[in-house]
């Protein structure tokens, strides 16, 4: 069985559908990619899976939880959620805390961890992001680059069973977006579970086992990136592809 | 023009002598509207329409009110419907009124405090599956303190001053020793200009005390 299963999920937002009908699975230890024309649904795709999007309609299964979005209530929405944990565009570290104390935050406030473990993890996934020196810095006197790499520190710290990426490196700076994305891969290797969405192609067709196509809140294509990423792939892909920029940053 | 120095330079020692009855009420009250001023914010984030709806009517009420009317009401009114307040002292009534009426005004200050905390605050909150009172408790609070700060403490200095009001109930804080000054002495102008700069020095002395504290609050993370 899939780590992931989405079935027939949809969000209706102001009875505007927003999403119809999603159905996919994502294996364990493997990378799903959400590419997109923008307005398409990626974000909120995302945000469902973690239920900051309330969905109307579907299934979605998770690690070992389970939930019917018909019948969602606080304690299903609490198990869903902590099978999950998001990086934000906007990086959204806790700016009252320092770096190690927003590692820590999730971990000690779901009683996951004593302070001396909890520390001992944060510091352990600060060194993997290569920013152990900054860990008492405050988010604000970081680059963007820096604070994305405290959020998916911050992210991975909870050992969740997938971590979903949002446009992780959208606001940031050129000469910024290559060490968050080589984080980001090295995450790949280590086989933790992810759902980016992003705009670098190169990047989807180096780190993604699973292209995910999105298009009006519907799934057009989806498939390995040799199959949909290629030249002779679906002509909407590559209509799309012509569209955005490719940098490599990598 | 016949300015009396002399008499201008003396009378600022009498009046520093009720300098303590002025911060006493203002900082009592400040404490009682610090405390209900918070109840009011909570109860105004309440889902329930009623309670919401309680805290609005609340502020508009106590802001709507000029503050000497509201002494009155409290010190010479109240005795007469509900005779458990015969004998309140006016000190009490004092601190009671002008907290009453400051608390509408920090409610407002508070609420605009929290709703100035990124949204994005909260959802990384939630993202990492923390119970919502502890994004308040953690995240949402402490920012909104120090949002809170300046306002805060410009409604302080206002509070400072309003506690000249006092004297209608009988207290003798620094504006009403001023006035029995002036009357002995019939030197209005020197009496109330040294009552004024009272006033003044102790505003900017507070002032100065409150940016330090920002500054010290603030480093870390503005
Ligand atoms: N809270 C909301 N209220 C109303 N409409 C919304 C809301 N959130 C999203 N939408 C709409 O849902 C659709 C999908 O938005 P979404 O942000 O998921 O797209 P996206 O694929 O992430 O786009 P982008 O590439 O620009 O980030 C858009 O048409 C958007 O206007
Ligand atoms: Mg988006």
């Amino acid at each position: 069985m899939s780590l992931i299963e989405v079935k027939d999920l949809s969000v209706e937002i102001k009875q505007k559908k927003i999403l119809q009908e999603i159905n996919f699975s994502v294996e364990k230890g493997e990378v799903t990619v959400l590419v997109g024309p923008s307005g398409s649904g990626k974000t909120t795709l995302l945000r469902t899976l973690n239920l900051l999007q309330k969905p109307s309609q579907g299934i979605i299964k998770i690690g070992e939880t389970s939930v019917d979005v018909s019948k969602i209530n606080k304690k299903s929405t609490r198990s869903l959620r902590s099978e999950s944990t998001m990086v934000f565009q906007q990086f959204n570290l806790f700016k009252n805390m320092t770096v190690i104390e927003n590692v820590m935050a999730p971990l000690l406030l779901n009683k996951l961890a004593k302070w001396d473990e909890a520390h001992d993890i944060a510091k352990s996934v600060l060194l993997e992001v290569g920013l152990a020196e900054f860990q008492d810095k405050y988010p604000s006197s970081l680059s963007g680059g820096q604070q994305q790499r405290v959020s998916i520190a911050r992210a991975i710290a909870v050992k969740p069973s997938v971590v979903l990426l949002d446009e992780p490196t959208s606001a940031l700076d050129p000469e910024l977006v290559g060490s968050v994305l080589k984080t980001i891969l090295a995450l790949a290797k280590q086989h933790i579970t992810m759902v980016i969405v992003t705009h670098e192609m190169e990047f989807a067709r180096l780190i993604g086992n699973q292209i995910i196509f999105l298009e009006n809140g519907k799934i057009v294509h989806k498939g390995s990136p040799d199959k949909i990423l290629s030249s002779d792939g679906p002509k909407r892909v590559s209509d799309f592809m012509n569209s955005v920029s490719t940098n490599n940053y990598l | 023009m016949n300015f009396d120095w002399h008499y201008f330079v003396n009378a600022f020692p009498e009046l520093v002598k009720y300098i303590p009855m002025t911060l006493l009420l203002a900082i009592l009250s400040m404490l009682l509207a610090i405390v209900l001023g918070g109840i009011i914010t909570l109860l105004h984030f309440s889902h329930y329409k009623v309670i919401h709806w309680f805290a609005s009517i609340y502020v508009s009420f106590f802001r709507g009110m000029p503050a000497l009317v509201q002494l009155f009401l409290i010190y010479y009114g109240l005795p007469q419907i509900f005779p458990i307040f015969k004998g309140l002292p006016a000190i009490i009534a004092t601190i009671i009124g002008l907290g009453f009426k400051q608390s509408a005004y920090l409610s407002e200050v508070f609420r605009a405090a929290v709703n100035s905390v990124d949204r994005g605050q909260i959802e990384a909150g939630q993202s990492l599956n923390i119970k919502s009172y502890k994004i308040f408790r953690y995240v949402i609070l402490p920012q909104a303190f120090i949002n809170a700060l300046p306002a805060t403490g410009n409604t302080f200095v206002g509070l400072l001053k309003e506690t000249s009001l006092a004297f209608t109930l009988g207290i003798t804080e620094v504006f009403a020793e001023g006035k029995m000054l002036a009357g002995d002495s019939f030197k209005y102008f020197e009496t109330y200009l040294a009552v004024g700069l009272t006033y003044w020095a102790l505003i900017i002395l507070y002032s100065w005390a409150q940016s330090g504290v920002e500054k010290v609050l603030n480093t870390p993370y503005s």
